[in-house]
């Protein structure tokens, strides 16, 4: 793990079964805050229509962990793009440690590798879930690039891990009917499976094709920033894994977290600025194909 | 273990997430189902709001018509949702900034509004038969009289100011309704195909003729089965309607197109490709040229040589048959047609509906079905064809 994630670690972790035990409080919370918002909506739909808002009520059911205040925090992450190497431990990490299907259909997070070929004006791009690269592996559930380009003339070439960007103005958020996906103080787009109705309409709303339907839950999944962990002062899993910080992960009002040194020493870039979504990963090293 | 989703095959480069299409042929039914109520309505309101006399045999029908669809077009959104239990959700906890979120209230709303003045039109044959019929349905038809038995001529007054009211409110409600379902894709930026600020007025237009078309075909069937001469001046008055509509619907969609190709922002390419490629049969060959095309050649040439009698009345069903095949094509060509367009710019997705299945093929014509047999329950319970002699006195 590179030093300037390292920090993140120094916080206690709590036990799983402390995880569980809040899990159960903090949804039991949830249903009877809902249940009462319900009543109370109920007896006056048209002072409901006026007065109702999904952010607010988020900040008023904010999950309560011990020692943790959301609004000491503010979550932004960086994405050095000449860093990656494209060997997708970051992909398998996510999938094993929030459970997402083993298919090459389900990502929290992928990888994607530009190519571009001499005389080309345009990239060739590819992701762990083309069929060549499924195809190369053997399996929908072993991640890794092909070789596809052993015998072309290649120019330049370079991998971008994608992700959930975590918006600011997210547009997921503004079009969820029950407000079932919410941001959080700490700057994180979350989504209260017991709330979605699974209409989907957030997959449609993502520009960045973040989200997907998981049938399991017959609702919307997406990546968290391990919610669970970095409210533990862990990392996530993906920057855990990565062997040659390409992530990076952190605190943008801890002025010495890695994240804040990243924002210092680079200059960013966010994908599609012009969705007015305002994006919270932060890319270093991409090209003018990447959106 | 049996995959509980189908992957789309894909070409190019699509994100990981796309290769299962979020939007089913259930969401291109929705909207199809809408566009029938609001186009109905305006076939309703023109004759109760308007007074244009000559659509009088079809303006009760049209009513019935628009609340039977009305009824069906909850069906295909709940046979989509994940979590069909929490449909009510949007409403009871209903999160203002989602334009879906309004239309449970929206669509609520013009249920009671169509509700209220079908009762209100229908009050004097639903007093009569309380009064005639023997039997168990005497009592359906007492009960729905609420315990009105006024047929006075101040009672009927009170009647016609509700229904112009709720005629006047219906156009705003309908035609919103149906135009919110536009804004509901028009919105979307995320996808170059909808985000259009021209797609509610599109939705809309199209609505309206697709309702005009189906008030041309239900009106001559019932004709047929009734065994009663067509009015061929309301057949006129409707071959000229949709004649009109038609022309807006085009021209809207043409704009729209053109307006996409011109502005040629990112990834244009791709839809280019998409257009000259898959979109051939569905959209060139069936929507504009068997759907729109052949159907406004005909409408055209029928006002121009002014048509009548027995050739008015092949070619305007021809043409209204023709009109709701190219709005059912419409509906697929955008809801399934965004979502072959990767949101990358750089490739595209196929979509291959299922057969049988909850969001399948079957359970699409199924919904398509559904309204017609409502609404031939509906027209055995309350004829929109029958006269009731109205300043009778109150019985009760």
């Amino acid at each position: 793990m590179d030093e300037r994630n390292a920090k993140m670690t120094e916080h206690q972790a709590k036990s799983p079964d402390d995880d569980k035990k809040l899990s159960r409080e903090q949804l039991q919370r949830r249903s009877v805050l809902r249940f009462f918002g319900a009543a109370a909506l109920g007896c006056g739909a048209a002072a409901a229509v006026a007065s109702s808002d999904g952010g607010k009520a988020a900040t008023a059911d904010k999950p309560q962990i011990p020692g943790y205040d959301w609004k000491a925090h503010q979550w932004s992450y960086g994405i050095d793009a000449s860093r990656c190497i494209g060997c997708l431990r970051c992909v398998e990490a996510c999938k094993n440690e929030n459970r997402i299907q083993k298919d090459a259909h389900h990502f929290r997070t992928w990888v994607e590798r530009y190519v571009y070929l001499e005389g080309e004006d345009t990239a060739h791009v590819d992701s762990q879930a083309d069929p060549v690269n499924i195809a190369a592996s053997g399996s929908e559930e072993v991640y890794r690039f092909a070789n596809r380009y052993k015998d072309a003339k290649v120019e330049k070439a370079f991998f971008v891990p994608k992700m959930c960007n975590h918006c600011t103005h997210p547009a997921c958020v503004q079009v969820c009917p029950v407000g079932a996906t919410y941001k959080t103080e700490d700057g994180v787009v979350l989504i209260d499976h017991t709330m979605c109705i699974g209409c989907q309409y957030c997959v449609q709303a993502c520009p960045y094709g973040a989200r997907f339907f998981d049938d399991r839950m017959q609702a919307t999944n997406k990546c968290t920033w391990c919610y669970h962990r970095i409210t533990k002062g862990l990392l996530p899993a993906c920057v855990e894994v990565c062997p040659v910080s390409a992530r990076v992960f952190g605190d943008r009002k801890d002025p010495q977290s890695a994240i804040s040194k990243f924002m210092h020493d680079n200059r960013t870039y966010v994908l599609r600025p012009e969705s007015g979504n305002a994006p919270n990963c932060y890319y270093v090293g991409t090209d003018k194909e990447v959106s | 273990m049996e995959a509980l989703f189908d992957a789309a095959p894909f070409v190019g480069y699509v994100y990981p997430n796309e290769t299962v299409i979020p939007w089913t042929v259930m969401i291109v039914i929705y909207p199809y189902l809408t566009g029938l109520v609001a186009g109905a309505f305006t076939m309703s309101s023109l004759y109760q709001v308007f007074g244009m006399q000559r659509f009088k045999p079809v303006a009760h029908l049209s009513l019935l018509t628009s609340l039977c669809c009305m009824l069906v077009v909850p069906l295909p959104l709940l046979l989509h949702l994940g979590h069909p239990e929490r449909a009510a959700n949007p409403m009871i906890t209903p999160h203002t900034t989602s334009a879906f979120a309004v239309f449970g209230f929206a669509a609520g709303f013009y249920v009671i509004l169509l509700i209220l003045e079908n009762w209100f039109v229908f009050r004097p044959y639903i007093i009569q038969q309380a009064q005639q019929r023997k039997g168990p349905s005497r009592w359906l038809f007492k009960i729905l009289t609420l315990g009105s038995y006024d047929l006075s001529e101040e009672a009927m007054a009170y009647d016609k100011k509700w229904i112009l009211a709720l005629a006047i409110t219906g156009i705003p409600g309908a035609h919103g309704l149906h135009g919110y379902v536009g804004f509901v894709f028009g919105s979307l930026k995320s996808r170059e195909w909808w985000s259009s600020d021209l797609m509610p007025p599109i939705f809309l237009f199209s609505a309206i003729i697709s309702g005009i078309a189906l008030l041309v075909v239900i009106y001559v069937v019932s004709c047929r089965l009734r065994k009663v001469a067509v009015d061929m001046d309301c057949l006129k008055g409707m071959s000229y309607a949709l004649w009109g509509f038609m022309m807006f619907a085009l021209l809207l969609e043409a704009v729209e197109f053109g307006s996409l190709v011109y502005r040629g922002r990112e990834g244009i390419e791709t839809i280019m490709q998409y257009v000259s490629g898959p979109l051939v049969v569905p959209f060139w060959t069936m929507q504009i040229c068997i759907g729109s095309l052949i159907p406004l050649s005909l409408l055209t040439y029928m006002a121009w040589a002014g048509t009548r009698g027995t050739a008015l009345y092949n070619g305007l069903v021809v043409s209204a048959l023709l009109v709701l095949f190219s709005v059912l094509m419409m509906r697929w060509n955008v809801v399934i047609g965004g979502q072959e367009i990767a949101k990358t710019g750089k490739g595209l997705v196929t979509y291959h509906a299922e057969i049988f299945g909850r969001e399948s093929m079957t359970t699409a014509a199924c919904l398509l079905v559904l309204p017609f047999l409502l609404l031939w329950g509906a027209v055995k319970l309350f004829p929109p064809w029958m006269e009731v002699e109205v300043h009778a006195p109150g019985a009760h």
